[in-house]
């Protein structure tokens, strides 16, 4: 404790015997990181708002379906169980975002023009958080009920078959018998998404309505178990397993959407890769500086070994200045990367390239994130391999053979 | 008891094509309490000899002992740890750490030792005082003179009583009043507290002050004169 103390004291007083070069060092850290959390809270951010927008595209987190469903999304393929005894057992486990769903392929005609689609039977009253329909941002209105007779459809479909709420448009689609079931629905609404592609290809009307319309009697197709974070759905995939047995499959987000999934893998690596990048550069700073120090201060080295210091003491004396050094440049870009991206919490306008993000699935306004995980790594990475680098130069100082160092000449 | 004792010590460096023999079949040994006086031409092997001594350096062959331990066959640690508690030194200059104050210099043995914050500040106190430093106890280096700064090493190598102080040259770059009054200060040193000094050097002054002269040429130890001291 006491040499600690010691080596802390002459660590610390090391420190500033060259003003102009601690400072310009510590510049270098605190920049870095804050250029390390910076950036990681705009991919976190982006990669974020891809996924929550992938997961709000109707996956949620977690999915139940019959076993051939994903290979064949057709009416025969529903969950058998009927959704009463279904949404009992979603209601009895306590979970409290779900809603069963019936999901077809459709074709919606209007008299200009015909789409497919998919089509979605729902409770509208269970859907809330769970798809991307954002009610304020609605012409007309929302489905009422599950026996609500209307149907409601994205703006960019709604110019594509040049209607409009109030017009009629007629869905059509194949029963459990593979004969045509097809009627006309009213538009009631107009939704508007972040993605095109969303207002293009779904289309909702009232769950009941359609299983009259498919005659499916009392099956869904699908059920949708919403968490609180896309990253931890381990323990709701588990509790939905167990009220299941073989005649359904109970799939995560992250296998439900491949894309999203393995994007998520391959950004939280990219992270990594960006931290350490970035700490490579500094290495070489902080490396120079150590080597410098220790160059300057060879016969002061070769004292300290003569009075008795041991050599592990001089080992430890050199990374521990390495270590104050990195820890005030890690305050110092905490701290501004928090600066810095607080303020831009409300999001950043990127309308600009919005074109080619949306190609990419995410939106025209990033919201960085800042995530504790990501800043905890940063640090870490930044101690941890900064620890790494200082051994060298400590290591060559602590070998020094005290006779040599006390008589180098500069 | 020998404080020292060195049997058939040989050292030899490679300068260029040419082996020096810096010590040479040398053998000394040095009482307790003794005050000693290593003289020679540059490049006489004193500084070898002092630095063998004190474990800075190891002898190609023979055996060192220090207070009745054999010092020569000692690893790294084992050697620090033996200049820490036993051997006190005092070199031509560049003596001191210049981050810390005269008074943190004085302490930082005992401090590497382990000893107590508050019994370090009052022995460095004392000893500073005793060494005539008093009232400069917060000056870094650079705001003291050479002399004051050679006081301030002896303070260091005395505080911790160790049973050796070996010193290399320390009236090199003082002036003749501060090299007396630092002498003075050694045999005092000696006499009060029978602390075993081997002083290397070719100042005639300083060898004048010290009782007995051991003169070295080319490694080998030609006279071991007993003197009385000036």
């Amino acid at each position: 404790m006491n040499t600690l103390r010691v080596l802390a004291m002459l660590a610390w007083r090391n420190l500033w015997r060259n003003h102009r070069r601690t400072f310009i060092m510590l510049a270098a850290i605190s920049v870095g990181v804050w250029a390390m959390i910076f950036m990681t809270a705009l991919t976190q951010g982006m990669v974020n708002d891809m996924i929550e927008d992938g997961i709000s595209a109707l996956p949620g987190h977690v999915q139940v379906h019959h076993p051939d469903y994903r290979d064949d999304p057709n009416i025969t393929n529903l969950i058998p169980i009927p959704d009463s005894e279904l949404s009992a057992r979603l209601e009895a486990a306590g979970f409290d975002r779900w809603a069963t769903r019936i999901k077809v392929p459709a074709v919606i005609t209007s008299e200009r023009d015909s789409r497919g689609v998919m089509l979605l039977g729902i409770d509208p009253s269970r859907e809330q958080g769970l798809t991307f329909i954002d009610e304020s941002d609605l012409d007309g209105r929302f489905l009422e009920s599950i026996e609500d007779g209307g149907i409601v459809i994205g703006r960019e479909l709604a110019d594509t078959l040049e209607t409009e709420v109030g017009k009629r448009v007629v869905v059509m689609s194949q029963n459990p018998d593979n004969d045509i079931a097809d009627r006309g629905f009213r538009i009631v609404g107009l939704f508007g998404a972040d993605m095109p592609q969303y207002e293009e290809g779904f289309a909702f009307v009232g769950k009941q309505t359609l299983q009259r319309l498919l005659g499916v009697g009392d099956f869904v197709s699908e059920a949708v178990v919403m968490g609180d974070d896309y990253r931890d759905v381990t323990a709701d995939y588990e509790r939905l397993q167990a009220l299941f047995d073989d005649s359904v499959v109970v799939q995560p987000w992250t296998e439900l959407d491949t894309y999203l999934g393995t994007m998520l893998e391959v950004m939280d690596g990219f992270v990594l890769i960006w931290v350490i990048v970035i700490f490579l550069a500094l290495s070489f700073g902080l490396v120079n500086t150590l080597v410098m120090a220790v160059f300057e201060r060879v016969r002061e080295i070769g004292l300290m070994l003569a009075l008795g210091m041991r050599p592990s003491s001089i080992l430890g004396q050199i990374i521990v200045e390495s270590m104050l050094l990195l820890v005030i440049g890690l305050a110092i870009g905490n701290v501004l990367a928090w600066a810095s991206i607080e303020p831009l919490k409300g999001g950043i306008d990127i309308s600009i390239v919005a074109e080619g993000m949306e190609m990419m699935g995410a939106a025209a306004v990033l919201y960085p994130q800042l995530r504790m995980e990501d800043v905890v790594l940063a640090n870490v990475v930044v101690l941890v391999l900064g620890f790494l680098a200082s051994l060298s130069p400590a290591w060559r100082a602590s070998r020094y053979q005290p006779v040599e160092a006390i008589t180098k000449v500069d | 008891m020998s404080a020292v004792r060195c049997i058939d010590l040989c050292k030899t460096y490679r300068q260029g094509d040419e082996d020096i023999k810096a010590l040479d079949h040398l053998s000394i040994e040095i009482d307790n309490g003794g005050f000693v006086c290593l003289s020679s031409p540059s490049g006489g092997g004193k500084t070898t000899l002092l630095n063998a001594i004190g474990g800075l350096d190891k002898p190609d062959s023979g055996e060192i002992w220090i207070d009745e331990q054999r010092i020569d066959i000692l690893s790294k640690g084992e050697l620090a740890e033996l200049r820490l508690r036993k051997i006190g030194f005092v070199f031509q200059a560049y003596n001191l750490i210049p981050v810390l104050t005269a008074r943190e210099n004085v302490e930082f043995v005992m401090q590497v030792q382990g000893v107590a914050a508050s019994e370090r500040r009052e022995k460095a106190l004392a000893v500073l005082d005793e060494v005539g430093l008093a009232g400069l106890e917060d000056r870094r280096p650079s705001e003291m003179s050479g002399g004051q700064q050679q006081r301030v090493a002896v303070a260091r190598a005395v505080v911790s009583r160790p049973t050796l102080i070996l010193a290399d040259e320390p009236t090199a770059n003082l002036d003749s009043k501060t090299s007396d009054g630092l002498m003075d200060l050694f045999a005092e040193l000696n006499e009060n507290h029978s602390t075993t000094f081997v002083i290397a050097t070719h100042d005639q002054r300083v060898m004048a002050h010290i009782p007995r002269l051991v003169k070295m040429l080319d490694g080998r130890i030609v006279d071991d004169i007993q003197q009385t001291a000036a």
